[in-house]
């Protein structure tokens, strides 16, 4: 296994929506180039966990630490921190008013005060990688789900961060698209990115996780490497979830 | 759909509406129905000014709207109030589009005070009377901070109407997807950054309609400044009346040219319309 100080710390992170408990004594961490795959029933606060992580929910328990950078509501930091932090959603969640290049290279020009013929040519650079680069002048809206969530994929990418997060990237994908975006992710683990997916897409997580998490009700129930997690796992709960989605 | 086709229909045809409808609602009828109404409007007012004795002056009208003399060419009393009435609602629609940015981001903020502060200042506008907030800026707030009743009446139509469009601004702003935040937040943009390029562009679309009825609304209300005397439209019209006792020429003129502004200004406006609603 990789030995070097984690990218990602949470210590007993505790988060509330009202009386509602979404995380619970959360401590877990996140090493440079690992990638992880966070998975559970709905409900179960794996989409809170990682949206702790950019600074989308706030904690109210524990402490996070991200990149060296403590993140609390209000932090400064948070903002440049965002940007060592690229992030998938399960709603794509492009911008439609600006043409798939634009979304591309509006982080890079306005955040990270790119040229712009620079950040063209690497935004372009980035959508051969997710292979659309037929695709640049269109808008977001004459593209399919699979191609949205391509662009949406280039556009974390574009921001060249340490870190990306995917949440639920393919559930709101046709089936016939899943795979097309899957590749693209399966690509992406090769190139020693940090990557934190909650998917169900179990299939994928065998081939690139290198730890899997198991969670339900706000709490981690298991973490393991994948062949332990798939063969043996040691909760009931993870067990059952298992049998359910893969009884397919 | 060939004629032919037609037999290969299974279904029996479905019943018509009742004859009655069919009717009623046949052009030709409807033609005859509007005629009269109106027809029956213009001549029961005609009837009723010529048993009052009333002594029509239509010609006596265009000298108010322009004049043709040794001098050239001139415009009329009333072009000249209709040119304040444009300038006065302009100005104080500017000024009335900055206030009401400044409300309607006061109440998005997430300050407290700031929210609060805004909710108040909306109360009160929205339930105070127009005609009060003029009498107010003007026999009130005039005298006190010492400005003519020109200044007076743009700044109660700005504030009247801010009250109204920080509230389109609001709902517009709020129509945009809460994703496009959280998108514009995870690749590093600031809250002005977002605003900026991805959630103002958005809900521009969602602005314009209200808001072009907000343009007319504020032509129409700016007639109310005439009660303190500013010289717009309504107010020379007024004054005519008093010198010549035309009433009814100078009243038809008026509305006519309120009529004609603001049906261009609508053309104008389902224009802009038309070209905003082509982004998906």
């Amino acid at each position: 296994m990789i030995t070097k100080t984690p990218i990602i710390i949470f210590q007993n992170v505790d988060k509330y929506y009202g009386n509602f408990q979404a995380l619970s004594d959360i401590s877990i961490e996140v090493k440079p180039s690992e990638r992880m795959v966070i998975c559970g029933p709905s409900g179960s606060g794996k989409s809170t966990l990682i949206r702790c992580i950019n600074g989308l929910e706030s904690h109210n328990y524990g402490k996070l630490i991200v990149d060296g950078v403590e993140i609390f509501e209000g932090s400064k930091d948070i903002i440049r921190l965002r940007q060592e932090i690229g992030m998938v959603f399960q709603q794509f969640n492009l911008f439609p008013h600006l043409t798939v290049l634009e979304n591309l290279t509006i982080g890079p020009i306005k955040v990270r005060k790119v040229s712009k013929r620079q950040a063209e040519i690497m935004a372009r650079k980035y959508l051969g990688r997710v292979h659309i680069p037929e695709q640049a002048e269109k808008y977001p809206s004459e593209l399919s789900g699979g191609q949205q969530q391509r662009v949406a994929i280039a556009r974390s990418l574009c921001m060249e961060s340490k870190i990306l997060l995917f949440d639920e990237p393919t559930s709101a994908l046709d089936p016939e698209m899943i795979n097309e975006v899957l590749d693209v992710m399966v690509e992406l683990a090769d190139t020693g990115i940090t990557m934190v997916c909650v998917t169900h897409e179990m299939g994928f997580a065998k081939k690139v996780a290198d730890t899997m998490v198991f969670m339900d009700e706000g709490k981690i129930i298991e973490v393991a490497p994948p062949d332990k997690f798939f063969s043996k796992p040691e909760s009931a709960r993870c067990r059952e979830f298992l049998e359910q989605i893969l009884e397919h | 759909m060939e004629l032919g086709g037609l037999r290969s229909f299974k279904g029996l045809p479905v019943r018509q509406p009742p004859a009655i409808n069919r009717f009623l609602s046949s052009a030709p009828v409807s033609l005859v129905i509007y005629c009269l109404i109106v027809g029956g409007i213009l001549y029961s007012s005609f009837k009723g000014a010529q048993a009052m004795g009333y002594n029509w002056q239509w010609y006596q009208i265009p000298k108010y709207i322009y004049s043709y003399t040794d001098n050239g060419f001139q415009f009329g009393e009333l072009m000249l109030g209709l040119w304040t009435t444009i300038t006065l609602s302009s100005t104080a629609f500017i000024l009335a589009l900055a206030i009401g940015f400044l409300v309607a981001f006061l109440r998005l903020s997430g300050l407290f005070i700031g929210a609060r502060v805004a909710i108040c200042f909306l109360e009160f506008v929205r339930n105070v009377p127009l005609l009060v907030l003029v009498y107010l800026f003007y026999y009130v707030l005039g005298p006190v901070f010492k400005y003519d009743r020109y200044t007076a009446s743009i700044l109660c139509l700005a504030v009247y109407h801010s009250a109204l469009i920080s509230e389109i601004l609001r709902a517009a702003i709020k129509a945009v997807a809460q994703g496009q935040w959280e998108a514009a937040k995870s690749i590093g943009m600031s809250k002005v950054q977002t605003y900026r390029y991805i959630i103002l562009p958005q809900s521009i679309r969602f602005m314009l309609p209200p808001m072009t009825g907000e343009v007319v609304h504020m032509v129409k209300s700016s007639a109310i400044v005439s009660v303190i005397a500013v010289a717009e439209l309504t107010t020379l019209g007024q004054n005519i009346i008093s010198d010549t006792y035309m009433a009814f020429e100078i009243w038809f003129t008026i509305a006519l040219i309120y009529m004609f502004v603001i049906v261009i200004l609508s053309i104008g406006a389902s224009q802009v319309e038309k070209r905003y609603t082509v982004i998906n």
